[in-house]
């Protein structure tokens, strides 16, 4: 160490970040052509150039049904809906220092999940109704899981087995006012349970944009800060980070992507939990994660939803996959906490 | 729900009524004792399930040493309606008796993949990491159950009941069947009380004490599991009554395993009923299952084990 020149830090840096330029531009690309896939790929073949005709609004006999009214909205609602978990899951992650502090397992994807299953199936509700209602239940059941574990200070083991307890009944709400609905449909039932991209359209990715904008924008122009608060808060303090404003500031926008997310498509199962680590395994130590683990987050969505619907004999929803998927990753952190003798 | 608008009459079981009098002679001609004869098996299926999960709880919290140890948590139960639904799905199987096998090697092979996840490398099978083990797990066999049903519609409709345990259609042959398992299982985990414990002690000082350490975990393992999964095979996965009764159990009688684990079946199958009769009531015209009751009233018991000062090993 003591023979590396004093410039080397920068250097290394900007190694890093360039690292993350291309990680990032190749997730992006990655997305890109999964979402080309879905478009063009169904259960049956549409040409690229049929595709494209159809996106600026022509009419194309055989096409304009399958790829505009299923294809596309699939897919824009698993993109959107894919950026917003993973980037809330990584907020939540990165403020609270634990991989296991992702907001589906202390209870914040349930708890929206369970208002927004309430608001349309007891209240009537739809729309942005849905998603206002829907944020709401998730801040306060953020409140709620924080409060409870709180005992001089929060510690993350209570954080998240209370998590695991709040989520525990939220899941049994979801059960029981679907007991309520007028008939019980499986699919629906499913959508409120692990979350499904099954029937949406198109005019509900304007509640999501929405929130992408307000509150993505908002964890982006806070990401710096966010970083810091990685070091502890004692150390970000003496940065200059407003350590609690920041906290309530990511907190707020966390939930509302989650929430907004949650009252379209439901709880995808471990889409938050996943993405975070996935991008910082690609993109490398120290580095800013909110992007990336957005674009995990969709490609996670995406792909999982595609094969659900075509590549797995019978048809699954997205939640099923990546919770098949997501539960063996949650066992292997818990065996690698083991091995290193750290304290999960 | 056929049953569920005379599940909703109003009968005291207790009133020696014409009606009961002539429904145990075989009548079931008023809607009263009609809704009555629905009612018994249930009620006698509650009881003996809530009996069996409130002392699987026990002796798993026991043989674990961890207060959180809970066959709902634990994801056994779960394990053991995967096993069963793939039984229906892939093997074609369809007596009460296959199902029972099914749900016991279920639950046995999940008991065995959470512990193992939960204890390996240092520090051995903590509160958390078990409780997270469990829980993945769980959401990983939901995830499964919910794969391996889907895409066959003639199964689906007995998707949502191995999801959500419940006693709703609960009848006498299906109660026959599991019987055997559950007397078996009640017997060996009622007599490892006294190797119960000693394992209390903690492993060195039960070692010191002559006791063979592994063989009495896995032999009361072993009875907790035959419990679960013959209640799992009746009712569907049903959590957080292991997790409640035995503490509450605890609060009353203190910590001595030879009154614990009766009193915790005694617990069990009040709590099961009371539940039971709950979801009956309060969803008029419909029904509740269980499982969903049981689940709002222990959740926030487990928040509340957990908020104790700190989770201390028992």
């Amino acid at each position: 160490m003591l023979a590396t020149p004093p410039f080397s830090l920068a250097a290394s840096r900007r190694l890093r970040m360039a690292k993350r330029a291309q990680v990032t531009a190749a997730l992006l690309a990655l997305l890109l052509a999964l979402l080309v896939l879905t478009l063009t790929l169904g259960q049956s073949f549409t040409p690229p150039s049929d595709v494209l005709r159809v996106l600026l609004g022509e009419d194309v006999a055989g096409a304009s049904f399958a790829v505009g009214q299923l294809r596309l909205p699939r897919g824009v609602l698993a993109v959107l809906s894919g950026l917003s978990f993973g980037m809330a899951g990584a907020a939540f992650q990165i403020m609270l220092r634990n991989p296991l502090a992702s907001p589906d397992i202390i209870g914040i994807s349930s708890g929206a999940s369970a208002a927004a299953v309430f608001a349309i199936v007891v209240l009537s509700l739809k729309g942005t109704a849905v998603s206002l209602f829907a944020i709401g239940a998730g801040l306060s059941v953020a409140l709620l899981v924080y409060g409870l574990s709180f005992r001089n200070g929060v510690a993350g083991t209570r954080l998240i087995l209370v998590g695991i307890g709040v989520s525990a009944m939220l899941e049994s709400m979801v059960a029981y006012v679907l007991t309520q609905a007028p008939e019980w449909s499986l699919q629906e039932a499913l959508r409120w349970l692990s979350g499904s991209l099954n029937g949406v359209q198109l005019a509900q990715a304007v509640p999501l944009l929405a929130a992408l904008a307000l509150f993505g924008g908002l964890l982006l122009m806070r990401s710096r800060d966010l970083d810091l608060l990685r070091l502890g808060d004692d150390t970000a303090a003496a940065l200059g980070v407003r350590v609690s404003q920041t906290r309530v500031l990511v907190i707020v926008a966390a939930v509302g992507l989650i929430a907004t997310a949650t009252a379209v498509t439901g709880p995808i199962a471990f889409v938050a939990f996943l993405s975070g680590p996935i991008a910082a395994r690609v993109v490398g130590p120290r580095q800013s994660l909110l992007i990336p683990a957005a674009l995990v987050g969709a490609v996670l969505v995406l792909g999982a939803d595609y094969a659900g619907q075509f590549l797995l004999p019978g048809r699954y929803p997205v939640g099923v996959i990546t919770g098949a998927l997501g539960a063996p990753y949650l066992i292997y952190l818990i065996v690698r906490a083991n091995r290193a003798g750290g304290t999960l | 729900m056929a049953s569920s608008a005379q599940a909703a009459v109003p009968l005291k079981l207790t009133g020696r009524s014409g009606g009961q009098r002539g429904l145990w002679a075989g009548q079931d001609e008023t809607i009263s004792q009609a809704s009555v004869a629905l009612r018994i098996p249930r009620t006698v299926l509650a009881l003996l399930g809530g009996a069996a999960l409130g002392l699987a709880g026990t002796v798993m919290q026991g043989v674990t040493r961890n207060p959180l140890a809970d066959p709902g948590i634990l994801g056994v139960n779960t394990g053991a309606a995967l096993a069963v639904v793939i039984g229906i799905a892939w093997f074609n199987m369809s007596s009460t008796q296959a199902f029972v096998w099914a749900a016991i090697a279920g639950a046995g092979g999940a008991a065995i993949l959470v512990y193992t996840i939960g204890s390996l490398g240092r520090g051995g099978a903590t509160p958390l990491k078990l409780a997270l083990a469990g829980a993945a797990t769980s959401i990983a066999f939901s995830s499964l159950v919910t794969a391996v049903v889907l895409p066959r519609n003639d199964i689906a409709g007995g998707v949502r009941s191995w999801q959500i345990g419940g006693v709703g259609g609960a009848d006498f042959e299906r109660i026959l069947a599991v019987l055997p398992f559950l007397v078996v299982g009640f017997v060996i985990s009622l007599l490892s009380a006294k190797k119960l414990n000693s394992l209390a002690l903690g492993d060195d000082m039960a070692a010191g004490l002559g006791e063979r350490v592994a063989t009495i975990r896995a032999v009361a393992a072993f009875g907790a599991i035959l419990l679960c999964g013959a209640t799992t095979a009746a009712c569907g996965p049903i959590g957080f009554v292991g997790l409640v009764v035995p503490h509450l159990c605890r609060l009353l009688l203190g910590s001595d395993y030879r009154w614990l684990l009766p009193f915790s079946a005694l617990g069990g199958a009040s709590l099961l009923v009371l539940a039971d009769t709950v979801g009956r009531v309060v969803a008029r015209p419909g029904e509740l299952d269980v499982g969903i009751i049981t689940a709002l009233v222990g959740a926030p018991f487990f928040i509340w084990v957990v908020r104790r000062q700190r989770i201390r090993e028992l």
